[in-house]
């Protein structure tokens, strides 16, 4: 994937103004997060990775988000969201649900789990939860839109955009406190903050970038 | 070091031993007045948000002996607020409510905190006034109801939270009768907001700058705001004029005692079936507080969730409740937005999220095939949140939603504070389920009425046509956002038809009060948080003269 904003690593800012100490030790807690799953099951987690990878693809050379792992953690400390669509069980019922039943799914497509299918076919059935056209006895009363919108998409999509690799990623400026930002006005860009490459000038954009901090 | 000293407030808790947390010093303390449970104490208030805090600082001024709850923590904004969205997701409301309706709310972010402050604590700080006819939309407009408050009377009380909080605001505010120049310059208009300012002047009405609770000055101990774009998960800094930061301290400065991490489960009544105090958790326990009188004050599910689980063999259908309205014609404001992506660089996250305004279509009435108002914001989601608002209805994953994020630095978009209709069938009431301490939890059922959806469609097309005045590309609407909550404990004339009078003094219990977003019988189209503490301070007086008058 050709990136918009070479060599900018907002870690690279750990040290400077920019970063308090809450800040450090949250995202340090953060990225210390992955390895083996710590609340579902073998089979469950399996699953999950597999549609992680479908729902935030991500490029194979830099060290991936491990978003399984940062599902699984979620699940672990069972914090919920503050509201819950009343067709759905709980947080971590809802998951295991939710996994079981993709599985399920896929064995009534071709007699493999969903680990098994090519990556068309899983998201074509991604898709078939996008339009609530799974009805496998498994899934219960929960339909499977909703499991999809309010956990499945939510829960990976906000594990993504938690991670400093995505806001590298989106050329986000991060955290910001004590310095916060001084040129509030369009086209202008702090000195720490990422430059976006224009065409021709990507050497210029990569070594600003190294120097964000 | 670990983490752990991050979230040590919501697991212990710190109003008291005779001292509080003081949020302006790092570990810092400074002495609090406390009272022992069987002391019969003035005033209890459950809740200590912009309706709580208020209050409870205006009592406690005046000399009366007030004990104010809050179920939530009792942050140090300076040490323990990260500068990171997941974490700061400890000031919202997580315990598990169930919701329903043709339209189920998403909770949490927007519209329910949990920390001793309030919502204040995570606010946007948009500070805005209702249009006065709004306080008579049944008379005047022609829908809604009347509000039993004169808009004169609110007008003062508008100028006196404005100046408590040191509002930063422009010089000429273009819409409704004149008001007092705000206290504080208003801020730099940053990138998203000029975008809004040119998308309003392609469409010829009026727009400004946002009156923001956040300083653009020095005040006490508050630095001028830096712009670090993180307000809605918590101010490290303290220039944002929280509760927590304002209310709070002066509250406890003026003699009121806080006990945070307090959860209200009921409120008793005695003999003569008037109030006699109310039954909280603490420190692993159920204890009971006795009190002259009681102000619930948890905003408009917390509010009719602690009066209906309060139901006894004398009012079975909870307390305050003859009218068979609490918990009913519940509201929020709609929320939704047109995104779209400029040539420029916009970099949205810099500053407080929504700069600049327009309320063009809350002051003019002609050219509407609905009733009600609708403002519209600038807008900067930091990136989990741009990420749900892609994933809603825009419905993105897989290498669309990748490619999508990032545009992040070249998005605009603009965003109402719809107003809604209030409707009986929008309402609050227990479930089965139970919560960690053995409560009822709240089942919240909204569906939007043919009203609700030709003002959303207005505005989306509205604001659609606007973000085309400025050459925005890939335009799209978010067709399912909403925010704030209003109504289930309504204000009115007739104890028929309301809950509490304008003094927010029930009318079943005359020592039960209701002082929060609970009693606004319309919502308007503006963030409600100013006007809750208008209603506050009005409330206060209301009860200082009452006292003098021994009608209290």
């Amino acid at each position: 994937m050709k990136l918009i904003y070479p060599g900018y690593d907002v870690l690279s800012k750990r040290h400077s103004q920019s970063w308090d100490e809450p800040t450090r030790q949250v995202i340090d807690a953060r990225l210390a997060i992955g390895g083996a799953p710590r609340f579902l099951n073998e089979a469950q987690w399996q699953t999950l990775d597999a549609v992680c990878q479908r729902i935030l693809p991500q490029p194979i050379d830099r060290p991936p988000v491990p978003l399984a792992a940062l599902v699984d953690n979620k699940l672990l400390n069972d914090r919920g969201d503050g509201y819950r669509d009343a067709r759905l069980p709980p947080l971590r019922q809802a998951w295991q649900l939710g996994l079981t039943a993709l599985d399920a799914e896929a064995q009534a497509l071709d007699g493999r789990g969903f680990t098994g299918l090519t990556a068309a076919q899983q998201d074509a059935l991604l898709s078939a939860m996008q339009r609530n056209e799974l009805k496998h006895s498994v899934w219960k009363s929960m339909p499977c839109v909703v499991f999809f919108s309010h956990r499945l998409i939510h829960d990976i999509t906000s594990a993504y955009y938690a991670h400093p690799t995505a806001w590298s990623e989106i050329g986000f400026g991060g955290p910001a406190n004590p310095r916060g930002y001084v040129r509030m006005g369009p086209d202008s860009r702090d000195p720490w903050e990422p430059m976006a490459a224009k065409p021709g000038a990507q050497r210029k954009a990569e070594k600003r970038n190294r120097h964000v901090g | 070091m670990s983490d752990d000293y991050l979230t040590d407030a919501l697991r212990n808790p710190r109003g008291r031993d005779g001292r509080a947390p003081d949020v302006f010093r790092r570990g810092g303390w400074v002495p609090m007045r406390e009272y022992p449970d069987d002391e019969l104490v003035d005033f209890v208030i459950v809740g200590t948000g912009a309706g709580g805090g208020p209050l409870a600082c205006r009592l406690a001024e005046a000399g009366f002996s007030v004990v104010a709850f809050d179920a939530g923590a009792w942050w140090r904004p300076l040490e323990e607020f990260a500068s990171d969205e997941a974490h700061q997701e400890k000031l919202f409301w997580t315990g598990e409510r169930l919701c329903d309706g043709d339209n189920p709310l998403k909770l949490g972010t927007n519209n329910s905190g949990r920390a001793v402050g309030g919502s204040t604590v995570h606010f946007a700080m948009v500070s805005l006034r209702f249009r006065p006819e709004w306080f008579k939309s049944r008379t005047l407009l022609g829908y809604g109801l009347d509000w039993p408050l004169d808009w004169q009377d609110m007008w003062r009380y508008y100028t006196e939270v404005e100046q408590a909080l040191k509002i930063s605001g422009p010089v000429r505010y273009p819409w409704g009768p004149k008001r007092p120049r705000y206290p504080y310059r208003q801020h730099e208009v940053n990138a998203p907001g000029l975008a809004l300012a040119r998308a309003c002047e392609a469409m010829g009405i009026a727009w400004a700058p946002t009156p923001l609770a956040t300083v653009s000055a020095p005040r006490e101990h508050s630095p001028p705001c830096v712009y670090r774009g993180f307000c809605v998960t918590g101010c490290a800094t303290n220039a944002k004029q929280s509760g927590l930061i304002t209310w709070i301290p002066w509250a406890v400065k003026a003699g009121a005692e806080i006990r945070d991490l307090a959860m209200v489960g009921r409120i008793e009544t005695g003999e003569d079936g008037l109030a006699s105090g109310v039954h909280y958790h603490r420190e692993g326990e159920w204890r009971f507080q006795r009190a002259r009188n009681v102000v619930v004050a948890g905003y408009a599910i917390e509010t009719p969730r602690l009066l209906l689980n309060s139901a006894n063999s004398r009012y079975p259908d909870g307390l305050a409740n003859s009218s068979g309205l609490v918990g009913k014609n519940l509201m929020v404001h709609t929320n939704q937005a047109v995104w779209g992506t400029l040539e420029e660089e916009v970099r949205w996250y810099k500053g407080p999220p929504s700069l600049s305004l327009s309320e063009h279509w809350n002051y003019e009435d002609s050219g509407k095939d609905f009733f009600g108002g609708y403002a519209f914001m600038s807008q900067g989601p930091l990136p989990a949140a741009w990420a749900g608002a892609q994933t809603g209805n825009h419905g993105l994953w897989g290498q669309a939603l990748v490619d999508e994020m990032q545009k992040y630095n070249h998005q605009v978009g603009l965003k109402i504070v719809g107003e809604t209709l209030p409707q009986e069938r929008n309402c609050v009431t227990l479930a089965d389920e139970r919560d960690e301490f053995g409560l009822p939890v709240a089942r919240v059922t909204w569906s939007e009425c043919d009203n609700d959806r030709r003002l959303v469609n207005h505005a989306v097309d509205f604001m659609r046509r606007g973000l085309e005045g400025i050459d925005a590309r890939d335009i799209w609407a978010e067709a399912d956002g909403t925010a704030h909550l209003m109504g289930t404990a309504r204000m009115g004339s007739d104890p028929a038809t309301s809950v509490v009078n304008a003094d927010c003094r029930s009318w079943d219990i005359p020592n039960l009060w209701i002082c929060d977003g609970s009693v606004f019988p319309t919502s308007g189209g503006v963030n409600p948080s100013e006007t809750i503490q208008a209603i506050a301070l009005r409330t206060a007086n209301r009860i200082r003269e009452l006292a003098r008058r021994g009608e209290l």
